[in-house]
C-alpha cells in the first residue's frame, strides 16, 4: 500500500465520518436534556432532500446546507410538539418520525432524482495541507469537515464550562429537580431537540450537497440510525463520538482498503456495504456488556415524559 | 389561553376515538396536501380513497395488500404490549421470504403439497432466526433491540441483493437480478376467482384470533402486558423478562417470515431485490393504530392497505410519486401519537 | 422558647384564602397563615393533608387558583422558585431536588443567580457549612452523599441566599434521632438570627420540642392554630386526624417457633454504581416473632429486601434459607411457592401495575392458587379473590375492576398486604409498611401484622421508622453500611440506643461504615 492509497482512504474516511460527527453531537445534546429522538434518519432525509433541492435553485451549496438545517430543525419541532406538549411516547414518536421523513422525502425529491449538482471545491488550509499525507487529507477538506470539528470544539465548551450546559445535564438528569429550582424544563428541552434537528438536518445536507452529489430516494441509508448508535457508544461524551464517527467512516469506505490492499479477492460488494451496520451490532453489543458504564452516562431521565405539575 | 388539564381518570372514550381523529387530521392533512400541490382536492380524495376498490378485483387488493401487514402487526403487537421494540421486522420478512424461496427452488420441478408446508415453515424459521439475533444480544448482552433490529433490515436487503444477483439468480434470466418464477406448487392458491387474493389470507385471520386468545385470556399474555406496563412489578411477581424477549422478539420474526413468504408465494411468484414495499415498517403503524389490539389491527391493516393502492393509484392518474402512501402513513401514525394526549388529559381554556 | 424579642410581631408572610383545586382533590381549601420573624412555624397534618402543596406555592413551583399572599406586608404573586428566592424564600425538599451526577458545588450554583465561579463558592459553601454546623465536601458527587449530607447541601443552597423564610418539608424523616438533635441546634441558630422557619411535619414530638406555634390542617383544611409547648400530643392529634390516635393491641411474645427464614452470610456486592454492598449478614427468624430492621435509608435496605424476595437472585443458594429451603438462587415466584409473601416499599409500580385493575393485580402475585388452568386465566377464581381482598381489609376502591392507581396510598396499600395475607404466607417480609399512609390505615395494617405474627407467621418488617419498629417488633436490628447489627429484644433496649447504632457504631461492629447523617460530623 503506497503512501498515495492510504492518503486517499484517509481522505474518504474523513469525509465519510464528517456527517456522522455532526448528527451525533445534535443528537448528543437533545439527549443530555433528556430527549431521545430516534427520527434521526427521516430528519437527516428531509434535510437531504431540501439542501439539495436549494443548492440545485440557487447554486449556492451554502444556501442549501441552511435549508437543510431548517428542515431538520422543522422536523425536530414536530416531533417536540408530540413528545414535549402532547407528551407522546418518545420511541414512537421517533420511529414516525423517520418513517415520515423517509416518505415525505422521497415524495418531495421525486423532480430532482436524475440531476446532479456540481461539486463543491475543498478548501486548503495553508501550510497545514503541506505536511504530507495527513496535510492533504486533513487539511484540504471540504468545508463542513472544518466545521464538524468547530461544532465539536463549541460543544465540548457548552457542555463542560458553561453555565447554560450545566443547566442541560441538570434538566437530563432529574427534570423534576430542575423543575422544582425553577428552570423551564419543556422549554430546555425543545430547545436542545431543535438543535438536535437542525444539525441532523445539516448532516443530511452534508450528503446531498457535498458528498455524492446528488439525491437519490433512501441515500441517507442508516446512517441516522448509526448516528444513535454512536451517541451510546461513546456513552454521551463529545470526544468519543468524534472518534467514533471517523471509525465508522472508516468502515464506510472499505471498499477502498480491498482496492488499495492489491490483493486479488474477490469480496461481494454487499458484504463490504453490510459493514457499516454489523459494525454498528457489534459496537452496541461492546458497549452494552458492561450496563454500568451505560447506567453512569446515560442521562438518568433519557426517554422519559415530564410534565410540571403547575 | 388553552392548557392541558390531567384528567382524573384516563378516558375509556378518547382511547377509542383518537385513533379515529388521527384518521380524520390525516384525511384533512391530505387535502391541504392535495391542494399545495396544485390538484382538485376532492378529485385527489376520490382517487386516492374511492376509485382503488371500485371493483372485487380492487376489493380483492386490498385484503392481499392487507394479508402481511395483519401478519407482521399482530407478531409484532405481541412484543409491543411488552415493550419489546422489534423494528426490524422488514428485515425478518425479507430472511422469511429468502429462506422460503430456498425451498421453492430446492424443489424446483417437483410436486405435491409438502413444498408450500415446508416454504411456509421455513419462512417462519428464517424470520425467526433473524429475530433471534436481537434477542439474543439483548438477553445476554443487554444490546438496545431497536439499533440491532434495525440495523439487520439493511444487512438482510443487501443479502437478499446479493443472493438474486449470485446462487438464486435465473439461470436462463439474461442476468436480471431475480430468481425462477417458482413452480405452480409452491404457489399458495388463490381463494377468490378474478382477484389475487390468496390462502395467506386465512393465516392472517386465524393468527389473530390466535392472537386475541393469548393477549387477552392466556396467563403468558398477562404476564407481557405487566412487563409492558411495569417492569419492577413484573420483576417483583418473578416473570422471567428474558422469556419475554424471546418471546416478543420469535413472536414477531415468525409471523414476519410467514408474511415473506405470503409474497414471494403469492403475487411475485418469484424472490427479486424488491420483495417488500416497506410492509415491516408499515406494520408498526398498523400496531400502533390498532393499540396493539388484534380486532383493531385487522380495520388498521386494511386502512393501511388503502393508503398503498392509493398511492398506486395517485401515481397512475394524478402523476404523483408512489411514496405519497408513506406520506399519509407517517402522518397517520404522528396524528395519532398526538391525540393520544386526550386519553390521560383534556383541554381547558384558562385566562392569564 | 420566644422568638426574637423586638421584633417580634413583625409579621413577614401571611396567607389568605389560599385554595389549590387539583382534578381529583382539592389540595388546599380557604387556607390562613402568619409566619412572624424569627419564628418556627410548625405545619402539622397528616400524609395527604395539603402540606407540601401549600409550600410549593409559596416557593413558586405551583400556583394557588384563589387567595392571596403576603410577604413583608405587600401582596406578592410568586412566578417561580427563583422570584421566591429573591424575594427571599428558600426551601429544603423533601424528596430533594439534587442532581446526582453533579457536585455538590454544581447543584449549588444553579440555584443562584447569574454567572458564578465555582471556586468562590466552594470557600463560601465551606464557610456557611462551619458556621451553621452542616459539614460536607463542596467538590464531591452527590450521588456519593449520604441523605443526611444531601439535606445539609439543601440547607446549605438556601443559606448561601440569606433567606428571611425556611420552608423544610419533613425534614426528619431521613435522619438518625441524633442527627435530628443537631438539625435542630441549626435551625435554633437560624431563628434566633431572625430567620423564620416554617417546619412541615407529622411528628408531633419533633414539634413540641422545636416549634413556636403550630397551624394544623387536615383535608386541605386548617383545624386549628396552637402553641405546641402548652399541648398535649392528645390534643394536636385530634386537631390533626379528628379523633384520638388509634393504638395496636401488641401481646406479650409467646414461645417462639421453628425458624422459618435463615440469613447465613448473605453477602451481595451491589452492582448499581449508587448501591450498598451487604456484607456478611446472618439473620434467624422464627414463626410467631415480628423482626424489625432499623436504618438510615440507604444503608443496604433496597439491596436487602432484592436479595431476599427474589428480584435479584443470587448466584448460590445456601445464603437464604426459606422455611427450610436453601432458596439463593430462586426467583419470586419459586420463594412465594415456599411460604414467603413480600410486601414492596414502592406500591404503583412495583407492588401493583398501576394501570391495571385489582383483580388482574391479584393475579400478580396470587396466582398460584387455582387462578389458572392449562395456562389460561380462570377469571371466576381471581375476582372471587379481589372481592374477599377488598371485603376482608376493607380496601375503599371502585370495585374489584378499578384500577390500582385510583386507589389513595393507604387503600392501596391494605389491598397488596391484603393479597399477600390472603396467601397464607408462612414467612412475611414488609417494607415501610405505613409510609404515606393516614394514621387509620397504618394503625389497621399494623395491627394486621400483630394478628399474623400471633397465628405464628415470621413477620420481618424493615422500615426506617423508629417510632413504628418500636411499637410492633419483638426483636430488633439496625442494617448500617450494609452490615446488620446484632439483634436485641425490644425490651433490653431504647431509641437512643438504636438510634446511635444506625450510624454503624454498635459493639463490636469493626466501625460498620454506614452512610448515616452522622459521617464527618466532627470534621
Amino acid at each position: 500500500m503506497n503512501l498515495d492509497i492510504i492518503e486517499s482512504i484517509l481522505f474518504a474516511t474523513i469525509i465519510a465520518g464528517t456527517p456522522l460527527i455532526i448528527v451525533a453531537l445534535g443528537q448528543l445534546i437533545a439527549e443530555k436534556s433528556g430527549v431521545l429522538n430516534l427520527g434521526a434518519e427521516g430528519m437527516m432525509a428531509m434535510g437531504a432532500v431540501a439542501g439539495f433541492a436549494v443548492t440545485f435553485h440557487t447554486g449556492n451549496p451554502w444556501l442549501g446546507v441552511l435549508a437543510g438545517m431548517v428542515a431538520g430543525a422543522l422536523m425536530s419541532l414536530l416531533f417536540a410538539v408530540v413528545v414535549l406538549t402532547l407528551m407522546g411516547n418518545q420511541v414512537a414518536t421517533g420511529l414516525a418520525l423517520s418513517i415520515f421523513g423517509g416518505g415525505l422525502s422521497a415524495f418531495v425529491g421525486k423532480p430532482y432524482e436524475s440531476e446532479v449538482l456540481e461539486a463543491v471545491p475543498t478548501l486548503r488550509i495553508p501550510l497545514l495541507a503541506d505536511i504530507p499525507v495527513i496535510g492533504p487529507s486533513l487539511f484540504n477538506q471540504q468545508p463542513l469537515v472544518y466545521l464538524a470539528w468547530a461544532l465539536f470544539g463549541g460543544i465540548v465548551w457548552f457542555l463542560y464550562k458553561s453555565r447554560s450546559g450545566l443547566l442541560l445535564r441538570a434538566v437530563g438528569e432529574s427534570p423534576s429537580s430542575a423543575h422544582s429550582i425553577g428552570y423551564p424544563v419543556i422549554r430546555i428541552r425543545y430547545m436542545a431537540t431543535l438543535f438536535g434537528g437542525a444539525m441532523a438536518g445539516v448532516g443530511g445536507s452534508f450528503l446531498s450537497v457535498f458528498y455524492t452529489p446528488l439525491w437519490v430516494e433512501g441515500m441517507v441509508a442508516g446512517r441516522g440510525w448509526i448516528a444513535i448508535a454512536l451517541v451510546v457508544f461513546a456513552t454521551w461524551r463529545p470526544f468519543r463520538v468524534l472518534v467514533g464517527a471517523y471509525l465508522f467512516g472508516g468502515v464506510m469506505v472499505a471498499q477502498f482498503f480491498v482496492q488499495g490492499s492489491g490483493l486479488d479477492i474477490n469480496i461481494p460488494s454487499q458484504f463490504l456495504s453490510s459493514l457499516p451496520y454489523l459494525a454498528t451490532i457489534i459496537v452496541l453489543v461492546i458497549i452494552s456488556r458492561d450496563q454500568n458504564t451505560v447506567r453512569l452516562n446515560a442521562p438518568v431521565s433519557l426517554g422519559q415524559s415530564y410534565r410540571p405539575d403547575a | 389561553m388553552l392548557r392541558l388539564e390531567p384528567r382524573a381518570q384516563p378516558s375509556q372514550l378518547m382511547s377509542y376515538a383518537s385513533p379515529l381523529l388521527a384518521i380524520v387530521l390525516m384525511l384533512i392533512g391530505g387535502l391541504i396536501l392535495f391542494s399545495a400541490l396544485g390538484k382538485d382536492p376532492v378529485e385527489g380524495f376520490r382517487i386516492f380513497f374511492i376509485s382503488p376498490l371500485s371493483d372485487i378485483y380492487g376489493v380483492g387488493e386490498l385484503f392481499l395488500k392487507a394479508t402481511p401487514l395483519m401478519l407482521i402487526a399482530i407478531g409484532l403487537a405481541v412484543g409491543f404490549r411488552a415493550n419489546i421494540w422489534n423494528i426490524g421486522a422488514e428485515g425478518q420478512y425479507i430472511m422469511g421470504g429468502v429462506a422460503g424461496s430456498a425451498v421453492a427452488l430446492y424443489f424446483y420441478e417437483s410436486e405435491g403439497p409438502h413444498i408450500l408446508f415446508l416454504m411456509i415453515v421455513a419462512g417462519s424459521v428464517g424470520g425467526m432466526l433473524w429475530a433471534s439475533i436481537p434477542a439474543f444480544l439483548k438477553t445476554r448482552f443487554n444490546t438496545n433491540e431497536i439499533l440491532v433490529s434495525l440495523m439487520l433490515v439493511y444487512v438482510a436487503q443487501l443479502a437478499v441483493s446479493w443472493l438474486v444477483h449470485g446462487p438464486m439468480m435465473d439461470p436462463d434470466g439474461f442476468n436480471f437480478p431475480q430468481s425462477r418464477m417458482f413452480e405452480e406448487s409452491a404457489i399458495l392458491p388463490i381463494l377468490i376467482k378474478g382477484t389475487r387474493l390468496n390462502a395467506a389470507f386465512l393465516f392472517a385471520l386465524s393468527a389473530l384470533v390466535v392472537g386475541y386468545i393469548f393477549m387477552y385470556r392466556s396467563f403468558l399474555g398477562f404476564q407481557m402486558q405487566v412487563a409492558g406496563n411495569a417492569k419492577n412489578a413484573a420483576r417483583y411477581a418473578g416473570f422471567s423478562a428474558k422469556r419475554m424477549v424471546w418471546i416478543g422478539l420469535l413472536s414477531g420474526g415468525g409471523m414476519a417470515g410467514i408474511a415473506g413468504i405470503s409474497e414471494v408465494a403469492g403475487p411475485m411468484g418469484q424472490i427479486t431485490e424488491h420483495i417488500s414495499s416497506n410492509y415491516g415498517f408499515a406494520a408498526i403503524i398498523v400496531a400502533f393504530v390498532a393499540r396493539l389490539n388484534p380486532i383493531g389491527i385487522f380495520f388498521a391493516s386494511l386502512l393501511m392497505a388503502l393508503l398503498y393502492l392509493g398511492g398506486e393509484q395517485a401515481q397512475q392518474y394524478m402523476n404523483l410519486p408512489s411514496s405519497i402512501s408513506n406520506v399519509f402513513q407517517g402522518m397517520l401514525l404522528m396524528f395519532l401519537l398526538g391525540s393520544d394526549v386526550f386519553i390521560n388529559y383534556r383541554l381547558t381554556w384558562k385566562r392569564g | 422558647m420566644t422568638p426574637d424579642q423586638g421584633a417580634e410581631n413583625e409579621v413577614r408572610l401571611e396567607l389568605n384564602g389560599i385554595t389549590k383545586i387539583y382534578p381529583a382533590v382539592i389540595a388546599n381549601d380557604d387556607v390562613n397563615l402568619k409566619v412572624r420573624r424569627g419564628e418556627i412555624h410548625a405545619v402539622l397534618g397528616e400524609n395527604g393533608a395539603g402540606k407540601s402543596t401549600l409550600m410549593k406555592m409559596i416557593y413558586g413551583v405551583a400556583r394557588p387558583d384563589a387567595g392571596e399572599m403576603k410577604w413583608e406586608g405587600e401582596v406578592v404573586h410568586v412566578e417561580n422558585p427563583a422570584h421566591a428566592r429573591s424575594l427571599g424564600i428558600g426551601m429544603v425538599f423533601q424528596h430533594f431536588s439534587l442532581f446526582e451526577t453533579l457536585t455538590v458545588v454544581e447543584n449549588v450554583a444553579l440555584a443562584l443567580p447569574g454567572n458564578i465561579d465555582l471556586r468562590d463558592l466552594s470557600i463560601r459553601i465551606s464557610e456557611v457549612s462551619h458556621k451553621y454546623g452542616l459539614p460536607v465536601d463542596p467538590q464531591r458527587l452527590v450521588h456519593a452523599l449520604s441523605v443526611g449530607e444531601r439535606q445539609r447541601v439543601e440547607i446549605i443552597r438556601c443559606l448561601l441566599q440569606d433567606p428571611k423564610l425556611l420552608i423544610m418539608d419533613e425534614p426528619t424523616s431521613v435522619l438518625t434521632p441524633q442527627a435530628v438533635r443537631k438539625l435542630f441546634d441549626t435551625l435554633r441558630q437560624l431563628a434566633h438570627e431572625g430567620c423564620s422557619i416554617l417546619y412541615i411535619s407529622h411528628k408531633l414530638d419533633e414539634i413540641q420540642e422545636l416549634c413556636h406555634v403550630a397551624t394544623v390542617l387536615r383535608n386541605g383544611k386548617v383545624t386549628g392554630d396552637c402553641i405546641p409547648s402548652k399541648e398535649t400530643p392528645e390534643s394536636m392529634a385530634s386537631l390533626m386526624i379528628g379523633k384520638e390516635l388509634p393504638v395496636c393491641q401488641h401481646e406479650v411474645p409467646t414461645e417462639l417457633g421453628e425458624v422459618r427464614l435463615r440469613l447465613n452470610g448473605l453477602t451481595v456486592v451491589s452492582d448499581d454504581p449508587f448501591g450498598t454492598s451487604l456484607k456478611n449478614i446472618d439473620l434467624e427468624i422464627n414463626s410467631g416473632e415480628i423482626f424489625g430492621i432499623a436504618g438510615v435509608s440507604g444503608n443496604g435496605q433496597q439491596e436487602l429486601l432484592y436479595a431476599l424476595s427474589g428480584e435479584e437472585p443470587l448466584t448460590q443458594n445456601e445464603p437464604i434459607v426459606i422455611c427450610g429451603e436453601a432458596a439463593g438462587r430462586k426467583l419470586p415466584d419459586a420463594r412465594r411457592a415456599l411460604g414467603m409473601g413480600f410486601v414492596p416499599e414502592e406500591r404503583l409500580g412495583r407492588g401493583a401495575v398501576p394501570q391495571m385493575s385489582l383483580a388482574e393485580n391479584v393475579l400478580l402475585t396470587a396466582h398460584g392458587g387455582g387462578m389458572l388452568n392449562k395456562g389460561m386465566i380462570q377469571f371466576e377464581q381471581m375476582y372471587e379473590f379481589t372481592r374477599r381482598c377488598i371485603d376482608k381489609f376493607d380496601v375503599k376502591c371502585g370495585g374489584e375492576k378499578a384500577a390500582a392507581k385510583s386507589l389513595s396510598g393507604g387503600n392501596l396499600q391494605k389491598f397488596i398486604m391484603g393479597r399477600e395475607i390472603l396467601q397464607m404466607p408462612k414467612l412475611l417480609v414488609v417494607a415501610q409498611p405505613t409510609w404515606g399512609v393516614d394514621v387509620g390505615a397504618a394503625a389497621f395494617i399494623r395491627q394486621e401484622l400483630i394478628d399474623m405474627r400471633n397465628e405464628g407467621t415470621a413477620i420481618l418488617v424493615i422500615s426506617e421508622e423508629l417510632e413504628e419498629l418500636f411499637e410492633i417488633s419483638d426483636r430488633i436490628a439496625v442494617i448500617a453500611g450494609g452490615k446488620l447489627s446484632p439483634p436485641k429484644k425490644l425490651a433490653d433496649t431504647s431509641i437512643d440506643e438504636i438510634g446511635v447504632w444506625m450510624s454503624g457504631m454498635w459493639p463490636d461492629s469493626g466501625k460498620a461504615d454506614a452512610k448515616s447523617g452522622e459521617r464527618q460530623a466532627d470534621a
